[in-house]
């Protein structure tokens, strides 16, 4: 008897875990398809009327066109703009590397006074608003009489990218590596060549990775490239100035066009590094 | 060789490697920004600065209300965004980890931040073709007939917050979720097995686990969100300008260096106090 309700309790209980369970996973992909619209809603939106053959990118959809891809290839400012953009990108990333490569190198395999201090200088900026970065170098560069240039915006893409590759490349140097290095040594290869052939290879993955990460956020900066430019500018401040005029399908084409790149690099390098992660 | 010099010329070596990239923050982050100290401390005449050392640009500033606003609604808006970013990653972050199958998640989570990679301009204006008058959403209310009248959803307090928490929803749920996947399960089997219930499990346990990671995460998205002209110049309008909005306006328009720097000085300030209250909490990994 007592038994017996106490198996009925049970299977009540188990029953009302189950509703609960089924309950709450309906919730949970509820959620899931909300949040998932919330953010893909912009971005679908940019890309379909993209295609829009009319001169509003607003409803209603009058059609596919592909005159606005057709503009932006036209159009000099905007494919120069592209070029500056990549060529600021690569040369700030490549130096913001190698700076951040041998501060982590010295910093982490040689005992230097202050080197606490040090570390607290290098990743200083990375707590500071890329705006106000902006406005001390501005006014810097304006006492000096610096004319502002592609050249300029580096220095600061530099600027904000160098405590990023330290970090990561210093998070990067254990001292399992240590012995790797001290065998080259005793084989007799010098320090410049133990740092270039033998810890830079070791360390690719987290070098490669500052490097992209740096590459990304300098191609999609947008305040300090504005302010430290002045005729040639890179893409953000070019769709900025696009902006100007107000809703257009040429600014929709050119913002799918970006975010089709990205996602096409994103996938390469995913599949990439899945396949190496694989491998090892 | 002794050892002395052996160390000396070690030690010579370390510096030589560690000291361009020294030079470059020194000379490129730390003058310019104690030059912008200093300025803000000098005041503008016609287009020159004078170089006479006061807190006019302070002073001005408390007594300005249109300057003080600009604080306000950045405190306003940023924590805004920070709470609402939070309280829509936390549980979507949850559900990835928790709920969606293993071999998913990693799809799962790059498709939450996919939208991370358009260039953060294009991000803003695209809400524009949404929000605005003519856009989709007051298209579709106006079709379906729950509207007569467009509304008025775009250049306004609304629309920044709503462009702000879309970006920074996705940062969240990548930190979120890569606190979450670190816990271990036993966490969550010891509270079973001591007869704590699904919420009680989370509320007790797997919170607080993972509060450090909210806040750092949140930490982040103050401090880039109070900072952001470009998220509030193009869907905020000119109504309620926050403090990077009013800064350029005084290197704009106005040509008024040290103010601005005086608002930048501010707004690091800002920052500060906001890193202070929630310090306990930051967990920023130390190397």
């Amino acid at each position: 008897m007592a038994f017996d309700q106490q198996a009925r309790t049970s299977d009540v209980l188990l029953h009302q875990g189950r509703l609960k369970r089924v309950l709450g996973s309906c919730l949970s992909w509820l959620y899931l398809a909300c949040i998932y619209g919330f953010i893909f809603l912009p971005v679908a939106v940019l890309v379909l009327f993209s295609f829009q053959d009319g001169r509003l990118p607003v409803p209603p959809f009058n059609g596919f066109s592909l005159q606005w891809y057709e503009a932006v290839f036209a159009d000099r400012k905007l494919t120069a703009a592209l070029a500056n953009s990549f060529l600021v990108a690569t040369t700030s990333s490549v130096v913001a590397c190698t700076l951040g490569f041998l501060a982590a190198y010295a910093l982490a395999r040689y005992k230097l006074p202050g080197s606490a201090l040090q570390r607290g200088l290098l990743i200083a900026p990375m707590t500071v608003s890329y705006l106000i970065i902006a406005l001390g170098l501005l006014a810097v560069l304006n006492t000096f009489g610096i004319r502002l240039s592609l050249w300029t915006v580096g220095i600061g893409h530099v600027v904000i990218n160098l405590p990023l590759c330290f970090a990561v490349i210093y998070a990067s140097m254990g001292d399992h590596h240590i012995n790797i290095e001290r065998a080259a040594r005793d084989l007799g290869a010098s320090d410049f060549k133990v740092m270039t052939l033998v810890t830079a290879p070791m360390l690719m993955p987290s070098i490669m990775a500052a490097f992209f990460l740096s590459v990304t956020f300098s191609w999609d900066e947008f305040i300090i490239a504005f302010l430290l430019s002045r005729f040639d500018v890179t893409l953000p401040v070019e769709i900025w100035s696009m902006l100007r005029s107000g809703l257009n399908p040429k600014t929709n084409a050119i913002g799918s066009l970006v975010f089709l790149v990205s996602v096409a690099v994103l996938l390469v390098l995913e599949l990439a590094l899945f396949g190496r992660s694989r491998k090892s | 060789m002794t050892t002395a010099t052996l160390e000396q010329s070690e030690r010579r070596k370390a510096w030589a490697l560690v000291a361009p990239a020294l030079l470059w923050t020194v000379a490129f982050f730390v003058i310019p920004f104690l030059y912008m100290a200093a300025m803000s401390l000098w005041s503008r005449q016609g287009r020159d600065i004078l170089r006479v050392w006061n807190l006019d640009n302070y002073a001005r500033f408390f007594s300005e209300s249109a300057l003080l606003r600009g604080l306000t609604n950045s405190l306003e808006i940023t924590l805004t965004v920070t709470v609402l970013s939070v309280l829509l990653a936390y549980p979507l972050a949850w559900i990835i980890a928790e709920r969606v199958p293993k071999r998913w998640q990693r799809m799962a989570l790059i498709l939450a931040i996919l939208p991370f990679w358009t260039s953060y301009v294009v991000r803003s204006y695209s809400w524009l073709l949404l929000l605005s008058k003519g856009g989709v959403i007051n298209q579709a209310l106006l079709g379906i007939g729950l509207i007569s009248e467009p509304l008025e959803i775009a250049s306004n307090r609304t629309a920044t917050v709503i462009g702000f928490v879309h970006f920074f929803v996705m940062l969240l749920t990548l930190t979120i979720y890569s606190n979450l996947i670190q816990l271990s399960p036993n966490y969550r089997r010891a509270a079973a097995d001591l007869g704590a219930n699904a919420f009680q499990t989370f509320w007790h346990v797997i919170l607080p686990l993972t509060l450090p990671g909210v806040m750092t995460g949140a930490f982040l998205t103050f401090v880039l969100c109070i900072g952001d002209y470009i998220t509030p110049q193009i869907l905020g309008g000119n109504n309620e300008l926050v403090l990077p909005q009013i800064i350029m306006l005084q290197i704009g328009r106005r040509a008024d260096f040290p103010m601005a720097a005086a608002l930048s000085i501010i707004l690091m300030l800002a920052v500060t106090a906001a890193y202070v209250l929630c310090a306990r909490w930051l967990k920023i990994e130390r190397a």
